[in-house]
């Protein structure tokens, strides 16, 4: 750019990886803390930041076996870490295939077929998906408890209801992949219309294959937002072995059971994988976020 | 351009598809099925949603069967899971608002009046214990102690009423696990024995005359078996009252026009934490975003620096907070933070001496809910940052620059009040994620410390949407219309927001269309 000095330059150098260094150094404590926490002893701080004594009575626990201490007592699994993971899994894969579904259909229409009226629903939308599915917490507690009455698969405590809630993130993601639409070329379904394709057939053999990367962020955007949601999942499950991993991992910091150690395991345990996939993932997901956001 | 083709039809040869019956078929029987789920729901005493679904049937089939609306069918699903999962709840929410939804009236009308009349006194004299014997398809009951045994009986849930006998033991009785199994059953049944006494279910092991205590005697009316007090459906409060006004739980929900925004406005032990929760949540969410937007901007600026080296290495280091799960991250900062078993308080008191009192001190618990929310949220912006920092001409830098201007300088008057305008709908949707930011308080602090003194635990950390979330499903009694009056409030605040970041982002768009 512009010519500078070269000592100049060179203390700038040093200023700026010191800081970042320093920074780094504090952003990862937490990290650094956690592996060293999940191979220390019992479940209190020690005064020790780096275990004396390792153990992997904490990863035993997590992965839920039993451990026996070397005093030959047997410390059992205090919940079931791996159930919860499965859970979560089970309950972002489903109610993320549904978002992305619903997301990409209405997406096609909104970019594509004329409806009237359509300039109006989008902006409703708009406006609309700035409403969280927290704040109507009670209401989706009062309506789920009154269709557990039709059936308990409805109900309070049932992943059904939960794949359902999710299922209301959909219209954020409607934008993303209809300013992806917006962005393919009219001349492809005009092609396809002259041959006869019905609006159907154009989105199923014309624009599904085109839209594979948006989907993919989106499908990994839905399910990272699944994952991590606690409110709506702390009211509509009750029992243990229905929760999911928010809402379990909550348990263990409990006053009355303060299980630190056991904690910092299975959140290894459980974290890494999300972690690993979101960084895979991030490079698209960051160009799908912003240009999602502001194409109007 | 005819009406049909304005519908987005298709052209008619392509209308009839491969199969129309199995179409009709399948949109048939999902009609069906939820028009069943209606009428079911409408059985229930819940008209409401029975209604809805009413609505999303009729909706599906209109949709769906003729070739007429075509065209909406791309659009029907998305738009009645728009229309079912948030506009409904959200709707409903302001509605409950203005009822006196809460533990204490929770029942539908019918319900409370099943639940009362269904109340019971044992006579302790004609108490005896019961077995059960198997006969063919139904059951017998046998009394050992007055040695009569009843007709045959299904003990299905309908009410059944048979009489008694005098007989012998049956040969076999059922063992007393496998009798309990049968409750529903024997709890519908009534006895009737050759004195003409009936004898209902009165525990686990024991039949019984029960006297009910609260018998209907007309629209509106029950009358108190103890006292022979009649009592009055009063739909106003939701309760069963006798004449000088005394109220038999449970009751029932009933609309309370605006007695909750009543309650908010001018009880002083709701007004005041209210007016503090509501400070802090705008503080909260303000200084959230600031704080993460500087941050970010900084990094992505040092990050962008030609001279630097190892960018990628420092820029997935710096991504790492933003790729852990949320949850996962918030609860590994509540442990890191605990005041006696917590690491930072470790080093603290190593270091200096110091054991902040991060969870009871209201001040401390704020500062701490910024610090972990900035650190959650920076490395967003900061990837934001650097790709909107890219679309920044590289040639007014340079001229600037040229002009002997310093690089702070440059910073400010060039980079930044052009990558503002496309960041600013991107922060008032961030403001908006914050201000409702519910998973950071609730793993975090629940809200705590409490602030001394109000009617309603409200805490120094509560932002509103937590205070709420406290309001109907903790320790208050969830109250729920109380609840969802705040919510209306809530919902008032981000509609402003809402509005402001589309009218943000017009603008954004129409820059973008001019260039």
């Amino acid at each position: 750019m512009i010519v500078e000095r070269p000592r100049d330059l060179r203390l700038k150098k040093i200023a700026a990886h010191g800081f970042m260094l320093v920074f780094l150094a504090l952003i990862l404590f937490p990290f650094f803390m956690v592996v060293s926490i999940s191979f220390r002893e019992g479940n209190f701080a020690t005064g020790a930041l780096w275990p004396e004594n390792p153990t992997l009575e904490h990863w035993y626990l997590a992965f839920g076996l039993d451990y026996t201490r070397e005093d030959g007592t047997v410390v059992t699994p205090p919940y079931p870490v791996l159930l919860w993971m499965w859970n979560s899994v089970k309950i972002g894969l489903i109610a993320a295939f549904g978002v992305l579904a619903l997301a990409t259909i209405s997406a096609y229409a909104f970019s594509r077929i004329r409806i009237r009226g359509k300039q109006g629903l989008l902006d409703g939308l708009f406006l609309i998906q700035m409403f969280p599915t927290t704040l109507a917490l009670v209401a989706i507690f009062a309506i789920f408890d009154a269709l557990g009455e039709v059936s308990p698969m409805l109900g309070i405590n049932s992943h059904t209801a939960l794949v359902l809630v999710y299922l209301s993130q959909i219209t954020l993601h409607i934008w993303t992949i209809k300013g992806y639409f917006d962005s393919i070329d009219t001349s492809l379904d005009k092609a396809a219309e002259i041959d006869g394709a019905t609006p159907w057939q154009t989105f199923r053999h014309v624009f599904l294959p085109l839209a594979v990367p948006i989907m993919s962020v989106v499908f990994v955007l839905a399910f990272i937002f699944i994952i991590n949601d606690y409110p709506i999942a702390s009211v509509l499950i009750r029992s243990e072995n229905q929760m999911t991993l928010a809402v379990g991992s909550r348990l263990y910091l409990n006053e009355f059971k303060y299980l630190w150690g056991d904690f910092a395991a299975a959140a290894i345990l459980s974290g890494l994988p999300i972690t690993v996939v979101f960084l895979i993932a991030q490079r698209y997901l960051v160009s799908g976020l912003s240009e999602g956001a502001v194409k109007g | 351009m005819t009406a049909a083709t304005e519908f987005g039809a298709p052209p008619r040869d392509a209308r009839e598809g491969r199969r129309p019956w199995l179409r009709w078929t399948l949109v048939g029987a999902a009609t069906l099925a939820m028009l069943y789920g209606a009428f079911f729901l409408y059985q229930i005493t819940q008209p409401l949603f029975g209604a809805i679904l009413l609505a999303l049937a009729a909706g599906f089939a209109v949709v769906f069967g003729p070739d007429r609306f075509y065209g909406s069918r791309f659009i029907f699903p998305g738009v009645a899971a728009v229309l079912i999962f948030i506009a409904f709840p959200v709707a409903y929410t302001i509605w409950l608002g203005f009822t006196n939804y809460s533990s204490f009236n929770l029942l539908s009308y019918e319900r409370t009046i099943e639940v009362l009349t269904s109340r019971g006194t044992v006579n302790p004299e004609t108490e005896q214990p019961f077995a059960v014997a198997r006969d063919g398809d139904g059951y017998r009951i046998w009394l050992p102690e007055s040695e009569l045994l009843s007709e045959p009986v299904l003990l299905t849930a309908e009410e059944e009423t048979v009489t008694l006998a005098p007989g012998a033991a049956p040969a076999e009785l059922l063992s007393p696990r496998d009798a309990i199994a049968l409750r529903t059953g024997l709890q519908s049944l009534t006895l009737t024995t050759p004195e003409e006494v009936d004898l209902r279910n009165a525990g686990l092991r024991t039949f019984a005359s029960v006297t009910p205590d609260y018998v209907r005697t007309g629209e509106d009316e029950l009358t108190r078996a103890a006292d022979g007090q009649v009592l009055t459906a009063n739909h106003e409060t939701g309760f069963f009252e006798t004449p000088e006004g005394e109220r038999v739980p449970p009751g029932w929900r009933v609309a309370v026009g605006f007695d909750n925004f009543e309650r908010i406005f001018e009880s002083k032990g709701i007004r005041g934490p209210m007016v503090s929760i509501f400070a802090w949540t705008v503080a909260f969410a303000g200084l959230s975003v600031l704080g993460c937007f500087a941050l970010g901007l900084t990094l992505a600026v040092i990050l962008q620096w030609e001279h630097l080296r190892f960018k990628t290495a420092y820029r997935i280091l710096l991504i790492l907070p933003y790729a852990v799960p949320a949850f996962i991250s918030i609860l590994v900062f509540r442990g890191l933070f605990n005041q006696n078993f917590g690491e930072i308080n470790l080093i603290l008191e190593a270091i200096f001496g110091l054991r902040p009192a991060w969870f009871t001190d209201g001040f401390l618990a704020r500062v701490m809910i910024l610090i972990v929310n900035i650190w959650l949220g920076y490395p967003y912006m900061m990837l934001l940052a650097m790709g909107f920092l890219q679309s920044v001409p590289q040639d007014h830098k340079k001229a600037a620059a040229l002009e002997g201007a310093s690089s702070l300088r440059v910073f400010f008057t060039i980079t930044l009040p052009q990558i503002i305008p496309p960041f600013l709908p991107l922060l008032i949707a961030a403001f908006a994620f914050n201000f409702n930011n519910l998973v950071l308080i609730l793993l975090l602090t629940r809200g705590g410390p409490d602030i001394p003194g109000t009617v309603i635990p409200a805490g120094e950390t509560d932002i509103l949407a937590s205070f709420t979330y406290r309001l109907a499903f903790q320790d208050t009694g969830q109250q729920f219309g109380l609840a969802g009056a705040i919510t209306l409030l809530i919902f008032l605040v981000v509609a402003a927001i809402s509005y402001a970041n589309y009218v943000a982002m017009r603008r954004a768009a129409s820059k973008r269309a001019a260039k």
